[in-house]
């Protein structure tokens, strides 16, 4: 289990994506490829009075507008409507369904022509009329004195509020973060292919081709087998792929209607009409002994939602993970607006509730006047406090010590202001990061040849952070085999069993899947080893027999070894198939999280405000790394995400409109290029004996936490000026 | 966008010619803008005249030892053009500070000067825009106008003229060369773009029928001390919150000639003689350099959200100015302000 799992192996399916050959939802060809372009609402509530198509269905080459007036039926109750990871409260929008406008960018007509030009010449064509009824609202922080509670996990330990009270070293603040916008580099696209007979194949983008395929079947009371999805590639996804987007509902509303394959892409404006990252008012109070031990911890959160769903996430639960105190109080609340229903966006709920907790801390160990590493470290948790259990490996303090020696921390002059280079401040900030170690129910299909290649198979996808890799890497250590003799085919529907990738989960579901389906392979190899005449292997326990450089051997004894080859040809067998649900074994006595600790070093303009992040060190302690290269660049993407977060992610709404201004990636802000400086990443040793048989917890979102937070510090220490209001622009610094 | 007609103009005469024949139509060169407008159907020409393979494309020098840069030179030849380089390093590193590079290798000189506004507004076809809609009323005025005008300002528009290269262009002296329908003439730069007052939909001076065939840069190029500065909201590829252009030609540590422009903060790139001249004869010093700020900035008018720009623009101008005077610009390529 050593050849290729923990090792930077390359990614398997690197050479087709830099050479073009990997294939995207929208690059699918169909014969007759009709093309759809969508006319999205412009006010943000109300309904439309009137809706004129017949100018665009003048253009030659249009063949249809549907509308929630003039389209095939879609299902009427809202549990038809419910993907699986749809929120349990609300209402789930549906595309052309009726009158009704629930956001600015809501899909109100499709046109379907056949070019793709045409369809977006005729769509403005397309006259609409709106009738406004009721007022709108956008607007978070003047809606917060209207939010609604909704229900906690966390039950409140002793009495938080009387705690903070009486705390002789007190720090409450409000943390302000903005919308964000995924904006994944590939667009939204669904290409319904129209198998004749009202069967369907569809390239979708999405994290979850189960998940749509169920959809598609209820929305459109389709058989299981008349609707086939497929997701081979993604080109970014972070939580947007999780729900269906409403762009494979069009698609196949319009290839249904006319009978014909349709594609359907989005633009890069209309994206921003899917869901995002809620804007969030974090309010979090600490209590602290003078020594500096905390007393008291009240988080509460307050968020966007739409007015037809409740998506709330875990902002505010995180400090029970990591700092001791006796009373805690978490809420989360809501304020219902004009807007589409926010969604999953890495590290969802932490991203922006640890932000503040970190934040928070540092406030506090400047009031504590202590290093913010040691008042983490006074403050230390060995258990997860609101289940009081031990954690089955933490290795937090160990992320602490590695991270602040390759830093330099111990050379840091606590006092704001000090550090200098030339006409720039320098600061340096530290954070704390946390996520859930998540597993889920994952089946995979081996099928072994006698030629010694191994085909694996998964619904899951991979939205380019590794899965097939992984599953390979995994497979060809199991089977013992040459990676290049494993094949992977992942994200369709036919495929075995897996839930929407994404939580961080998929890494140790697709590897134990993939370790159970190879255990039954190994088996059944020992059971054909034995059976040949003068068997090397005759009474040697299945036990003992491992997979290893295309034979079967004893374990610890290369010597006694038959080649896969000679043992299924002599069982006379061309294939062997296992197919296997990966099984966890149940465990309430432990806790399960990934930690990471983040140093920042910022230097800052002093006249003129400009912020350079010029080093970021990341210490993640997240069990067995299955893969370094591809890993490192996980922890990489989420750091460059945190600096944009901390310094320039912000959707800007204009209330008065209720619409997204900076609908684009020229406007919205995302780092370049010479945003980023040095990142060092480093993977903290950290063996677990009790997650899971290969020790792994997974990486997709611990690499953002606590990333805007440290440079946040950092800009603190720099300046002396404490940024609550995200993300930190050079006109707060000024201010 | 819509669908439009399209035409080949086969010398600049037929591009005069088709631009007076055709109302609705607009010349195209690398399209970097227009192509973008015209997907928001914020530009919605009837016809393209496509003036890209004119023969504009040259750098030759002048008769009295400036330079003479066809329009259609694309802004990456220019910014490395050993002569731009040599001589005018203030142009180069104003283009440097634009765009990305695959933009500037599309963009041409001229198409530059015709770049429109990136006021949010303008863009969004569903809010009221006097630029877009003349009469439809400003959305920025009581809307999000963080990234807004500061000088020149009109109670119909508060937009901001978004190029770099024009900002160094100004503070050089340039000249437009423009060819039309009634014969040729020049400008000098800083009279090509308008203030809004209440025309804010009418950018520049150029005439109906009017094409843009050269740039002119006059002989003095400064090329010593000189720096441009621009300040934005990530560290590349952003426009520009504040941008200043400063030349300076020196006699020992006394200023002989003084250019100031500012950009970002504008209809057009701002410049202001008197703060010029008022620099003559004076040591380069910060005392010195804050009154050139106070000149420059007489009159600036904030907005809700873009008030910081004000105090912004008068450190960055003394900055640019101090690394004019040093000799020590600041460098495109590595982000550490000088």
């Amino acid at each position: 289990m050593n050849a290729y799992v923990g090792t930077p192996t390359s990614r398997v399916d690197g050479r087709a994506k830099v050479t073009g050959a990997a294939k995207y939802a929208g690059e699918f060809a169909a014969d007759g490829l009709l093309h759809g372009f969508v006319v999205v609402a412009t006010i943000p509530r109300g309904r439309i009075a009137r809706l004129d198509a017949s100018e665009a269905l003048k253009v030659k080459g249009v063949l249809d507008v549907l509308t929630h007036a003039h389209r095939p039926p879609l299902a009427d109750k809202d549990e038809a409507w419910k993907d699986e990871v749809a929120p349990e409260e609300g209402s789930p929008f549906r595309p052309l369904y009726d009158d009704s406008i629930k956001f600015n960018g809501q899909p109100i007509a499709l046109v379907v022509a056949e070019d793709w030009e045409t369809a977006k010449f005729a769509a403005t064509l397309v006259h609409v009329e709106y009738r406004e009824e009721q007022a709108f609202a956008t607007d978070l922080e003047a809606g917060r004195s209207k939010a609604i509670e909704v229900k906690q996990p966390l039950k409140p330990r002793g009495d938080a509020a009387k705690a903070l009270a009486g705390a002789a070293v007190r720090h409450e603040a409000d943390y302000v973060l903005p919308t964000e916008h995924h904006n994944p580099m590939e667009l939204y696209a669904s290409t319904v292919v129209w198998d004749g007979n009202g069967r369907l194949t569809v390239y979708d983008k999405t994290q979850g081709v189960q998940n749509v395929q169920k959809f598609l079947c209820s929305v459109f009371d389709k058989k299981v087998n008349d609707i086939r999805v497929l997701s081979p590639y993604v080109g970014g996804a972070f939580g947007s792929g999780l729900r269906p987007q409403y762009q494979v509902v069009l698609a196949t509303l319009a290839a249904l209607a006319l009978k014909r394959s349709v594609r359907v892409v989005l633009t890069r404006q209309q994206m921003y009409g899917l869901g995002h990252r809620p804007a969030t008012i974090e309010r979090v109070g600490l209590g602290a002994k003078p020594e500096g031990t905390l007393n008291a911890v009240v988080h509460e959160a307050t968020a966007v939602t739409s007015r037809y769903e409740d998506f709330a996430r875990n902002d505010t639960g995180w400090a029970e993970q990591l700092y001791k105190s006796a009373n805690s109080r978490y809420s989360h609340k809501l304020v219902r607006l004009d807007v589409s229903t926010p969604c999953d966006m890495r590290a969802p709920g932490a991203a922006s509730g640890v932000c503040a907790l970190e934040c928070a801390m540092d406030e506090l160990a400047v009031a504590l006047k202590l290093d913010p590493i040691e008042l983490r470290l006074k403050c230390y948790s060995d258990r997860d406090q609101s289940e009081d259990l031990p954690y089955t490996s933490k290795q937090l303090r160990e992320c602490y010590a590695r991270g602040a020696e390759a830093f330099g921390w111990s050379s840091r002059n606590p006092t704001p202001r000090a550090m200098r280079d030339g006409k720039e401040l320098v600061g340096w900030g530290m954070a704390t990061g946390v996520w859930e170690a998540l597993q889920m129910p994952v089946a995979v299909r081996i099928v072994l040849t006698a030629n010694g290649h191994a085909e694996v198979s998964c619904a899951a996808s991979d939205i380019g952070t590794g899965t097939y890799t992984i599953v390979a890497q995994v497979a060809a250590d199991t089977l013992g085999l040459p990676i290049e003799n494993i094949s992977v085919k992942l994200a369709d529907s036919t495929l075995p069993q897996a839930p929407v990738e994404g939580g961080s989960w998929m890494a140790a579901s697709s590897a134990h899947a993939v370790l159970g389906a190879a255990e039954d392979i190994r088996q059944d190899l020992a059971r054909l080893a034995r059976a040949m005449p003068s068997s090397p292997l005759a009474g040697v326990g299945a036990a003992d027999v491992i997979l290893v450089d295309g034979t079967i051997a004893k374990n610890g004894d290369k010597t006694r070894a038959i080649s896969i080859a000679d043992a299924m040809r002599h069982g006379k067998l061309e294939r062997i198939e296992k197919q296997k649900l990966n099984h966890f074994a149940e465990d309430k006595s432990h806790a399960r999280n990934t930690h990471s600790a983040v140093f920042a070093e910022v230097k800052v303009d002093e006249q003129l405000g400009v912020i350079r992040v010029t080093r970021i060190v990341s210490a993640v302690a997240a069990g067995r790394i299955l893969n370094t290269k591809t890993g490192r660049s996980q922890i990489m993407g989420g750091v460059v995400w945190g600096i944009g977060m901390a310094l320039h992610e912000e959707t800007m709404i204009d209330h008065r409109f209720g619409r997204i201004m900076n609908a684009n990636i020229a406007e919205y802000h995302i780092p370049v290029n010479a945003d980023i400086r040095d990142i060092d990443v480093i993977f903290v040793e950290e063996r677990d004996d009790h997650i899971n048989r290969l020790g792994v917890k997974g990486l997709g979102e611990i690499g953002i936490v606590g990333v805007p937070a440290a440079i946040a510090n950092a800009v603190y220490h720099a300046t002396g000026k404490r940024i609550r209001r995200f993300p930190i622009t050079l006109d707060k610094l000024l201010a | 966008m819509i669908n439009f007609q399209y035409s080949r103009a086969s010398d600049v005469a037929d591009a005069i010619l088709l631009l007076t024949a055709h109302p609705g139509a607009k010349l195209i060169a690398g399209g970097t803008n227009l192509i973008d407008l015209m997907k928001e159907n914020v530009e919605e020409p009837s016809r393209l005249i496509d003036i890209s393979r004119l023969p504009l494309r040259n750098i030759e020098e002048t008769l009295d030892g400036g330079l003479r840069i066809g329009a259609l030179v694309p802004n990456s030849d220019l910014a490395y053009d050993p002569l731009i380089e040599q001589r005018y390093p203030l142009l180069a590193s104003a283009i440097l500070a634009g765009a990305s590079a695959q933009l500037r290798n599309m963009a041409s000189v001229g198409g530059n000067l015709m770049q429109r506004t990136r006021c949010a507004y303008f863009y969004d076809t569903a809010t009221p825009c006097n630029k877009r809609t003349p009469g439809s009323g400003c959305s920025a005025i009581d809307g999000l106008n963080r990234n807004h005008a500061i000088l020149g300002t009109s109670t119909s528009c508060i937009a901001t003229n978004p190029s770099d290269m024009s900002v160094a262009l100004a503070a050089l002296g340039a000249l437009v060369h423009i060819a039309g329908p009634s014969g040729e003439r020049t400008m000098a730069l800083i009279d090509f773009h308008r203030l809004p007052d209440d025309t804010p939909h009418v950018d520049t001076n150029l005439e109906v029928g009017e094409i843009i065939t050269a740039i002119e840069l006059p002989p003095r190029g400064f090329a010593r001390n000189y720096s441009y500065l621009k300040i934005r909201d990530r560290l590349s590829y952003a426009f520009a919150l504040v941008s200043v252009a400063a030349a300076l030609e020196l006699d020992g540590n006394a200023i002989r000639e003084a250019r100031v422009a500012l950009g970002g903060v504008a209809h057009k790139p701002w410049r202001s003689l008197e703060a010029e001249t008022a620099l003559r004869g004076q040591a380069a010093t910060t005392e010195h350099f804050s009154r050139t700020a106070d000149l420059l900035l007489q009159g600036a008018k904030a907005q809700a959200h873009n008030g910081f720009k004000i105090e912004l623009a008068r450190r960055a101008i003394v900055r640019t100015l101090m690394q004019a005077a040093n000799a020590t610009p600041q460098s495109q390529a590595h982000k550490k302000i000088a």
